[in-house]
């Protein structure tokens, strides 16, 4: 059986962590572990008065109780947003300070004020409860529309208003006057609900100074760790990088919310430090909902005008966003180049323009959640789609094809080059898989049932392989986003490939093993991936935009060419033939047309024991490379989902669902249907049942799983799914991108479907029962 | 968790006699309500009191045509015993629809009444099928052990030790569950026998369990869905909050009521 470029290989690492074997930050024990626990504002917005510590310092194995004055004392630096963005008035963001520790007021409830430093994990938290604080109540607010309206309480001195930027892109005359020439313009107001990450690994830290070397080492759960040392290290002074070694073991998941660095990492550090013990912190799911970034959260109202044949002549869009108490590391990002870049969908779209306000709340930090502004850019283009098309009487297929982006590369006024596509190949697809021509005598069988049928599509593109570094540069980053490989080649020929990239459940030690293998006709099992410490690793810039395969492996690609490079120049001396006519096929390095040859393992051992090298060549045979891609990729694609809705109840059953996924080059398809399950069954999550809600103190209400519904199983039908690619024109594998598409592309095609169903529109997301019942009781 | 003394009762004595010596002393069942809020620092019992192992408090047996199950019986032996299957398989079914397979191979029917959270589903069984709560004291009618939000008519040393259910000739439960929790949104169990026509709605009331005196007299004249359907549920004293509004949970209580017949 094939293991390369296509072949259906079963995941190399998925021995370990379905037999439980797998070594995640948690199962780091060391010798005399301390624990850490925090101690948490249970207001959501107050004066921080005093902290009498002398109760929690009484008990027995307490060993230290610290606080936000000694963390900033120490030199330790604020919680930076590592995105910088200019207001239209050309004022630079009002990024409030974030100590890892709040020092004198506390913004959101979870908002930690000290941390207890125990012999155990136990007795931490109880001591953490002995912690009085002295906490003088202020008003708070949670909405952002409220936040922004006048009187709100004030979160940060330096953001007046609680605004922190208010931004714009494209062209805002030329919209206004091409809508009020449109023959007709859909109006829409939208809100994209707040969600809470919910990996199935909380986050964790297990921090260890060795005072000896003076030197730090850090287990966390990272998407990113070299990114963490470096922002740690820069940023929050805790070490320098040198004295500093970030390891993110196996990571059950992440979904973005493990990107960013957070206050228990920092603090763990710290007080390894300052109690001079191996201090560890392990959040379980009450605190992930409190800590966690959460995502999403955009109030929008947005115009598109359209001219008599339906073509679309402009679209202005007005959002809010959320960002919670404090800007989390690329929260100013998210709705703003990975949101409002992706607002001309797949069409063709002279004008558009859109406006956003960041607003401070008192809740927790937002920031990228799997699809990270797509999603909600999406949602608004797909659902603006079907009510146009439903208000002008015109099918949802024909109005898009109409205005579906025909010609590649395309300029759209928003930034993005779509570079390739055929985005009628997807619609075709899934319409036919979709049996979209049976649907009508479908929904009249259910009639017959009591029940309403209804269709919905959604046709998407989104941007991955985040990204041209200097293209990001000049829009406020501050980092570049490159991807580094090392492909080393031992003397007996098996492989190492050291990646930047961090896998945290896609399959990395299986897919990029198979590009490896197939490349120099390898067995699988001979080359190993090497990942996520920053100690063996090169730096990296890890994992997350579904950058691992458009940038990851294309800088292994990258590496790969020097290595063959340099075998052909060995093989060639060794065999005394031209470098050009060596091939490399069936683990051996042979002369074409001849029977000379050599094992490959032979030409390893050659780069090594250097016996017979040709003149000037360095011994070893390890190279390296850095890939710096040249656009974004464009994942695109249809979604059609089938929905039956019970009208006595609003319980909305999907009773099929449809995806057609232009992906480019697919390296294995299980792993790539696996991200496209995934991806839809969240985006299903954030469409019927997920929802953050926070009451009018700023408390939140959906702290846990009894209030918090995450999809289930038996809430997702059977997924049927499709594949009709193009290649990317622009990495050396024509990859594009498949981790956040799912999420990124069904919730509308959810809410079109039941809207359809039930014949009114005004229908918020999540689509719970009560809210179907709700609109169907409305549009009686 | 804070520290907390375990104690295993071997007899009904031994258990009542524990939780009167301990400072504040609590039953330990299955834990699937205690453990979870003990963890969350919410409770800190000084002394826990496993009556699991006392002979006779698991396991169903028959008294005639009365069904009487062991208050540490779980709610999977419950939903698998062929006596409640043959006498009752409304309440077979209702626990078989209780939370997970982990809960219900560990939470057990006394822990579910004595905790009495307006959502479980036990408690809109045993008010409807007119059921006997036999503790360590007393025995007291369901209509009188049921009293308002995680309310019950027990005393703090008082230990439930079996549940006794006479047979209905009909009966059904239908369940609407809470997207998040899995737990009722809505409830209604109706069922007619020699105690008359009973209907009862979990999930729903502002005070708990309750029945419903418009379906009973609507199902009692005409046992029959269109009946259930024909009575106009008023939303008055049905909790609002997150998940629900009271005029939803007035929706849900008589279509509940209508597939509840219609599954008797
Ligand atoms: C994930 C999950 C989902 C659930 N879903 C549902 C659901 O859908 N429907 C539903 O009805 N329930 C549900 N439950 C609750 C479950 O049924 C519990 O088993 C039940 O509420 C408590 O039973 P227990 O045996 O675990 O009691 P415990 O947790 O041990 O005790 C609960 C309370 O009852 C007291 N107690 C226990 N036994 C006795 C006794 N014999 N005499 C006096 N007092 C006693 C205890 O002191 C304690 O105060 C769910 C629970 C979980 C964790």
């Amino acid at each position: 059986m094939s293991t390369g470029i296509g072949a259906r290989v079963q995941r190399k690492e998925d021995k370990r962590y379905i037999t439980g074997k797998g070594k995640y930050t948690d199962d780091v024990r060391n010798e005399s572990q301390a624990y850490a626990a925090f101690v948490r504002s249970p207001h959501a917005h107050a004066n921080v008065n005093g902290i009498d510590t002398s109760a929690a310092m009484a008990m027995d194995g307490v060993i230290d109780v610290l606080n936000g004055q000694q963390l900033t004392g120490d030199g330790i630096g604020n919680i930076i947003c590592g995105w910088a963005i200019t207001s239209k008035d050309g004022s630079p963001m009002n990024m409030g300070a974030w100590s890892a520790l709040a020092t004198s007021k506390v913004r959101y409830v979870g908002d930690a004020v000290a941390v207890v430093i125990a012999e155990t994990q136990a007795l931490a938290r109880i001591a953490a409860e002995a912690v009085e604080v002295d906490y003088e109540v202020l008003p708070a607010v949670a909405a952002s529309d409220k936040a922004l309206a006048g009187g709100a309480a004030l979160i940060h001195d330096n953001a007046p208003g609680n605004l922190i930027y208010d931004w714009e892109i494209g062209d805002g005359a030329a919209t206004d006057a091409a809508l009020a020439g449109a023959a007709h313009v859909t109006e829409l107001a939208v809100t994209n609900n707040r969600l809470s990450p919910n990996a199935m690994e909380p986050r964790a830290a297990v921090a260890t100074f060795d005072e000896c070397d003076d030197h730090y080492t850090l287990y966390t759960t990272s998407q990113n760790p070299h990114v963490a040392r470096l922002v740690l290290s820069a940023f929050y002074q805790v070490a320098p990088e040198n004295k500093l070694r970030v390891i993110a073991p196996d990571v059950g998941g992440g979904f973005g919310s493990k990107i960013f660095i957070y206050p228990e990492e920092i603090t763990c550090l710290w007080a390894s430090m300052k109690t001079n013990r191996s201090v560890k912190w392990t959040s379980d799911r009450s605190e992930a909902f409190i800590t966690d970034a959460h995502g999403r959260d955009h109030i929008t109202t947005a115009k598109m005008g359209f001219d008599a044949a339906g073509k679309i002549v402009g679209f202005k869009v007005d959002t809010i966003a959320n960002f919670g108490a404090y800007m989390s590391l690329f929260s100013s990002s998210v709705p703003t180049y990975l949101y409002a870049t992706l607002l001309s969908g797949q069409y063709n779209i002279e004008n558009i323009h859109c406006n956003v306000r960041a607003a401070y709340t008192n809740t927790v930090p937002v920031d990228a959640y799997r699809g990270a502004g797509r999603p909600e850019a999406c949602f608004l283009v797909e659902r603006m789609m079907e009510t146009a098309a439903r208000e002008m009487g015109k099918d949802p297929t024909d109005l898009r094809r109409a205005n579906f982006v025909q010609e590649f590369p395309h300029q759209t006024p928003v930034i993005m080059a779509y570079d390739a596509g055929d985005f009628g190949a997807n619609l075709d697809q899934a319409m036919a898989a979709a049996d979209v021509a049976g649907f009508a005598a479908r929904k009249a069988e259910s009639a017959g049932r009591g029940k309403l049928r209804g269709l919905g599509y959604s046709s998407y593109i989104e941007a991955c392989g985040i990204a041209p570094s200097a293209a990001v540069g000049s829009l406020g980053a501050g980092v570049g986003l490159w991807e580094s490989a090392e492909v080393r080649v031992n003397p007996v020929g098996t492989i190492e490939v050291l990646t930047g990239s961090h896998s945290h459940g896609q399959g990395h030690e299986t897919t990029f093993a198979q590009i490896v293998a197939e490349r120099f006709d390898l067995p699988l099992e001979n080359v190993s991936i090497v990942h996520g410490d920053t100690d063996k690793v090169q730096f990296g810039m890890g994992t997350y935009g579904s950058r691992s395969g458009a940038v990851g492996m294309s800088a292994i690609v990258k590496a790969m060419d020097k290595v063959e490079a340099k075998v052909r120049k060995i093989a060639a001396h060794v065999l005394e033939a031209s470098e050009d006519d060596i091939v490399i096929e069936g683990g051996q390095v042979k002369v074409a047309g001849t029977d000379k040859a050599m094992g490959w393992h032979e030409v390893g051992l050659s780069a090594y024991t250097a016996h017979n090298l040709p003149p000037d060549m360095e011994p070893g045979l390890k190279e390296g490379a850095f890939y710096d891609p040249a656009n974004f990729t464009f994942p695109a694609g249809t979604y059609i989902c089938e929905v039956e809705v019970d009208p006595e109840t609003g319980v909305t059953d999907i009773v099929q669902f449809t995806a057609s996924d232009d992906f480019g080059t697919i390296i294995n398809p299980n792993i790539v249907e696996g991200q496209v399950h995934g991806g839809i069954a969240q985006g299903i999550g954030q469409a019927m049942l997920e929802q953050v809600v926070y009451d009018d103190d700023a408390q939140l209400v959906t702290g846990s799983y009894m209030d918090y519904a995450m999809p289930r199983a038996s809430d997702v039908p059977s997924f049927s799914v499709h594949h009709a690619s193009t290649t990317c024109p622009n990495n050396p594998l024509g990859m594009k991108g498949c981790g956040e598409a799912g999420a990124i592309g069904s919730p509308p095609a959810v809410i079109n479907a039941i809207t359809d169903a039930i014949g009114s529109n005004d229908l918020a997301m999540p689509a719970t029962p009560q809210a179907v019942w709700n609109a169907i009781q409305a549009a009686k | 968790m804070y520290p907390t003394k375990y104690h295993k009762a071997a007899s009904i004595d031994d258990a009542v006699a524990a939780l009167g010596a301990g400072e504040e002393a609590l039953v330990l069942a299955g834990g699937q309500t205690l453990l979870a809020t003990m963890k969350q620092h919410l409770a800190s019992p000084s002394d826990l009191v496993d009556i699991r192992a006392i002979d006779g408090m698991s396991g169903v047996s028959t008294d005639g045509d009365m069904l009487v199950i062991g208050a540490a019986t779980t709610h999977a032996e419950v939903a698998g015993s062929a006596d409640v299957q043959r006498l009752c398989p409304a309440l077979a079914g209702l626990a078989r629809g209780i939370g997970d397979p982990a809960v219900r191979h560990v939470g057990t029917i006394g822990g579910s009444i004595a905790n009495n959270d307006p959502a479980a589903d036990y408690p809109a069984g045993l008010l409807a099928l007119g059921a006997t709560v036999v503790t360590s004291k007393r025995q007291i009618g369901a209509d009188d052990f049921f009293q308002g939000l995680f309310t019950t008519a027990l005393d703090d040393d008082e230990v439930i030790t079996s549940v006794r259910i006479p047979a209905a000739s009909r009966a059904g439960y239908a369940k609407f569950r809470q997207p998040a929790s899995l737990f009722a949104l809505v409830g209604v169990f109706a069922a007619q026998g020699a105690g008359g026509t009973r209907v009862a709605v979990t999930g729903a009331g502002e005070d708990g369990v309750f029945r419903h005196v418009g379906l009973e007299a609507a199902l009692g004249a005409d046992w029959s869905a269109a009946a259930a359907g024909g009575v106009g549920v008023a939303s008055e004293g049905l909790l609002a909050d997150i998940h629900a509004s009271a005029e939803y949970r007035a929706n849900l209580i008589g279509v509940m009521a209508k597939r509840a017949v219609e599954a008797s």
